[in-house]
């Protein structure tokens, strides 16, 4: 299996990729990590004519802190979130989330802005960058502009961004210190995109849930954030009735596709119980 | 397409060659470079057989291009002996634990286990499985493999072998 023929360029400057990008038009694409680029192109599901190496653009990569907010380059691979003790501390559910992806392999090349921005519900950040309130700046020939990750899924590999942009960076609201957090994934195997996943990041006062939100990954065409769901553990201690109806809240949105995962109902099913899991998972985890 | 002229160092040594931008890494190194350890064995970026080392990560090379290793330093399991061309503890682990039987996934093997005992010198099972979770072999059930990566990272530490007790 070889991918088509293309072109091969490699910018040394943002500015230089989004004139690429624009210069060439429609049939070229950025090229982060490849992992879910590379396996599209041998299987012929994508043919650019035209691929932009991000790789040796420097100020793609890195994280730092700016305010409340960590700001992760689009660049920065899974395996150097992993390495980040500034991730372990302050944004413990993205290291667990980002252990779960994939195997070492994928880790060391795939990146956070490949992750997010391929748009395949399949990917576990999208639902977790939802979920911590997490903003894409995206970059164009007509400048920069910030875009909600709750408002940048419109289907399945649909995006909100525009030809000739590339996402630069990730900026994401550390969440309130003795947070609770929890990303449940079910899978088939280690090294598999889930069946059903939920990332819960919640905060408790006096034994009651007090801010909650949930995301879900890989249930429906886009990822999701379940609001009905976290709404309903507001001001609960989590008891049994209470975790029922929050499942059932998030399964009423879900629509995931019948795949070799299983088959609708199953996917509900099993998402449901991710959610709870979550649920229970970050509230012991709350101080 | 026009061809492209890459180097890089493999195995310690300067290499060149002219590949098109969508010639696979896996691909240079097997026929341009004549080195046929490291295997293809899914193209689906599964398998892990297909392993090298790039710049101190364990990549597999059938899902990057040549092009994009311009310039790098790779190992791939034909550098793996020791420098006097004995046996690395892996490589004698592997031999020693049964590590293989067909042997077709064991190249990608060895050198993602030299990653791994490179980051984590003393790591438990668990965490050998974890780490060997990217390569996937038919034959073996991975009980073998795990025993010839303890075998290896015991040798590294100058400790004695323990079998784990069944
Ligand atoms: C065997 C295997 C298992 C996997 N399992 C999982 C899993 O369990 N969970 C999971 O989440 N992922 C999984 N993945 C996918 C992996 O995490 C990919 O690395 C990730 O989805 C894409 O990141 P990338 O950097 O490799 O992007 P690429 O493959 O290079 O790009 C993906 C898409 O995003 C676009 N793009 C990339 N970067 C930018 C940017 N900065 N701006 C604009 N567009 C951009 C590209 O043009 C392309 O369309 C798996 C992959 C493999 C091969
Ligand atoms: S051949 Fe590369 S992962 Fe299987
Ligand atoms: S020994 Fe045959 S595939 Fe591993």
């Amino acid at each position: 299996m070889i991918p088509g023929s293309f072109s091969y360029h490699r910018p040394a400057s943002v500015a230089d990729a989004v004139k690429l990008l624009s210069d060439l038009g429609e049939d070229a694409r950025p090229l982060a990590g490849g992992h879910s680029l590379v396996p599209m192109m041998k299987l012929r599901l994508a043919t650019p004519a035209h691929l932009i190496d991000l790789h040796g653009i420097a100020a793609l990569k890195g994280i730092s802190r700016d305010g409340n907010n960590l700001v992760i380059g689009a660049m920065t691979t899974q395996h150097e979130l992993l390495a980040s003790d500034e991730v372990a501390k302050a944004m413990p559910i993205l290291h667990e989330a980002a252990l779960l992806i994939a195997d070492p392999q994928v880790r060391y090349r795939g990146t956070i802005g490949g992750n997010v921005a391929n748009g395949d519900p399949g990917n576990d950040m999208p639902a977790l960058m939802m979920t911590l309130g997490a903003t894409y700046r995206l970059e164009g020939s007509g400048g920069a502009r910030d875009v909600a990750a709750a408002d940048f899924y419109q289907g399945a590999y649909f995006t909100a961004l525009e030809p000739g942009e590339i996402m630069t960076s990730i900026s994401v609201p550390v969440p309130a210190a003795g947070h609770g957090y929890a990303y449940e994934k079910l899978k088939r195997k280690v090294g598999d995109y889930a069946t059903a996943a939920a990332a819960v990041v919640l905060t408790m006062s006096s034994g009651k849930v007090a801010t909650c939100a949930i995301g879900l990954t890989n249930v429906h065409e886009t990822p999701l954030l379940a609001a009905d769901a976290a709404k309903a553990v507001i001001g609960t201690s989590l008891d049994a009735a209470t975790l029922k109806k929050a499942a059932i809240a998030a399964e009423a949105i879900m629509a995931p596709a019948a795949d070799a995962r299983g088959p609708v109902e199953y996917r509900k099913h099993v998402g449901g119980i991710m959610v709870t899991r979550a649920l229970q998972r970050a509230a012991s985890r709350a101080k | 397409m026009a061809k492209t002229h890459v180097t890089m160092k493999v195995n310690g040594a300067e290499v060149e060659g002219l590949v098109e931008p969508r010639t696979l890494l896996v691909h240079f190194i097997r026929e341009n470079l004549q080195m046929t350890g490291t295997h293809i064995g899914c193209e689906t970026t599964h398998c892990g057989a297909c392993t090298v080392d790039i710049d101190g990560m364990s990549v597999k090379s059938c899902t990057m291009f040549a092009v994009q290793a311009q310039g790098s330093d790779i190992t791939t399991v034909e550098g793996m002996a020791n420098a006097d061309g004995t046996l690395s503890a892996l490589q004698e682990g592997f031999r020693m634990m049964h590590g293989l039987q067909c042997g077709f996934c064991t190249p990608g093997m060895i050198v993602r286990a030299h990653r791994l005992l490179k980051e984590n010198p003393s790591p438990s099972e668990p965490e050998i499985r974890m780490g060997i979770s990217g390569n996937i072999c038919r034959c073996t059930g991975y009980q073998n493999i795990v025993r010839a990566i303890q075998y290896a990272a015991a040798k590294i530490n100058g400790v004695e072998f323990q079998e784990a007790a069944e």
